[in-house]
């Protein structure tokens, strides 16, 4: 699947470097899982980290620890590690694990004017979510105090900026204040990881945000 | 510099012959890894390759002296104290075995795929949560892999490698501290221009390359 938005070189670094907070991991491994194009390109921040673990002085093992790892191995409940497969659902495998098998399986809370959203468990240096917008629904309009991560898994948006489609992730940060708007076609379903609460322009959505937790 | 030729010839010779072919060429490309059988940046995916073939216990031993040390050192880099860091370097050793028939030699050089499955170590042992874990996936197409694909991947990581070393020492701690875990994402994003500098142009071609091999 050709996708147009992709991680900017310091996420796909931080990625690769394993110092992102569970929820984004969660968006970067199911972007990863989408399209061939990501992961090569997180493929290639990788390449660094075993460049850099070649290239780091050795500490030596205990004595016996070969034969510890074989003892390991065999002892090993011949546990066989299939390769997840691929397929074509609106959930990669990695979101399996967070949100269910299938789409039929969220659940999902109203938070106002038919959108939806379902909090996914991670730790709580930042927070994941599904987000189901009806079309031609817009979001409140907010700006951002950290980063967030907006990965359309299913229709599209659109804000000022540009079009979003299945794979495309939109990274919010202090300069981006936005309107995504599902686009007029059928709803748009988003995974959207965030480590700080929104800023909404208008009240209203302000005084929510504590009870809705976004 | 004087005193350092076979670096020189190395850097010169080798990898800059390979960046300068065109990548659909792969005929001419095979010619060239024939006239230099001096590669061994493809051992450790050899390996790796009979560890997940032939249950070899040979193969995986030598595996196991070159990375294990390494990666006991990279985990204690990244704060983990050495009992954590001796048990996890086991614990990835252990996941290398049974995953063999996983690592992809067209996709990863052998030190990349080993670094992931270290760092996913790392971040079980300091989290203690799941972590996705894309790279085991398969990617989209499945060709039948090319001896030359396999040692060109692993031979732009040791280039890689290189790149970073060479890197002008405040840059080049930027970019280790990272991967010692030293930064959270916030300080890398807050670096104005992230010092990737001269490695820029070599993850490029890693990627021109993996999007070869994509193919």
């Amino acid at each position: 699947m050709t996708i147009k938005h992709h991680l900017n070189e310091k996420l796909l670094m931080s990625y690769a470097a394993g110092i992102l907070p569970e929820a984004f991991n969660l968006v970067v491994a199911t972007q990863m899982s989408i399209s061939d194009e990501a992961r090569a390109r997180l493929a290639s921040y990788e390449a660094i980290g075993g460049g850099i673990l070649e290239e780091t002085e050795k500490v030596e093992m205990s004595p016996n620890s070969l034969q510890d790892v074989f003892n390991k191995i065999k002892s090993a409940k011949t546990k066989k590690f299939n390769a997840p497969k691929m397929v074509e659902g609106v959930f990669p495998e990695p979101l399996k694990k967070y949100a269910g098998k299938e789409l039929g399986s969220v659940k999902w809370k109203n938070i106002g004017r038919g959108v939806k959203q379902s909090i996914l468990k991670t730790d709580s240096d930042a927070s994941a979510r599904l987000l189901y917008i009806p079309a031609g629904t817009a979001m409140p309009n907010h700006s951002h105090n950290g980063l967030e991560m907006t990965l359309v898994l299913k229709g599209s948006f659109h804000d000022e900026k540009d079009l979003f489609k299945r794979g495309d992730i939109e990274i919010g940060d202090q300069d981006l204040h936005h309107n995504p708007t599902a686009s007029n076609d059928g709803p748009c379903i988003c995974l959207v990881a965030s480590d700080a609460s929104l800023r909404f322009k208008s009240i209203i959505p302000r005084l929510l945000q504590p009870f809705f937790k976004i | 510099m004087l005193d350092l030729p076979d670096y020189i010839n190395q850097d010169f010779e080798v990898p800059n012959r390979y960046s300068m072919i065109p990548l659909c060429s792969k005929g001419i490309l095979s010619k060239v890894i024939i006239k230099n059988e001096i590669n061994s940046a493809d051992h450790w995916a050899k390996c790796i390759l009979s560890v997940s073939s032939e249950k070899d216990e040979e193969a995986f031993s030598s595996l196991f002296t070159h990375f294990a040390p390494r990666i006991k050192s990279f985990l204690m880099k990244s704060g983990t104290g050495a009992v954590t860091a001796e048990e996890c370097a086991q614990e990835t050793m252990v996941t290398v075995w049974h995953k063999a028939h996983l690592f992809d030699p067209t996709r990863a050089a052998a030190s990349t795929w080993i670094f992931t499955i270290a760092r996913n170590k790392r971040i079980d042992a300091a989290r203690r949560n799941n972590r996705p874990e894309p790279e085991d996936l398969p990617w989209g197409n499945d060709p039948e892999p090319d001896a030359s694909d396999i040692i060109i991947i692993q031979e732009e990581t040791t280039l890689l490698a290189q790149a970073v070393k060479d890197l002008p020492s405040k840059q080049r701690s930027i970019v280790e501290r990272a991967f010692y875990a030293d930064l959270s994402h916030q300080e890398i994003a807050d670096e104005t221009g992230l010092p990737l500098g001269t490695i820029k142009s070599r993850i490029r071609l890693a990627l021109q390359r993996l999007r070869h091999n994509m193919k």
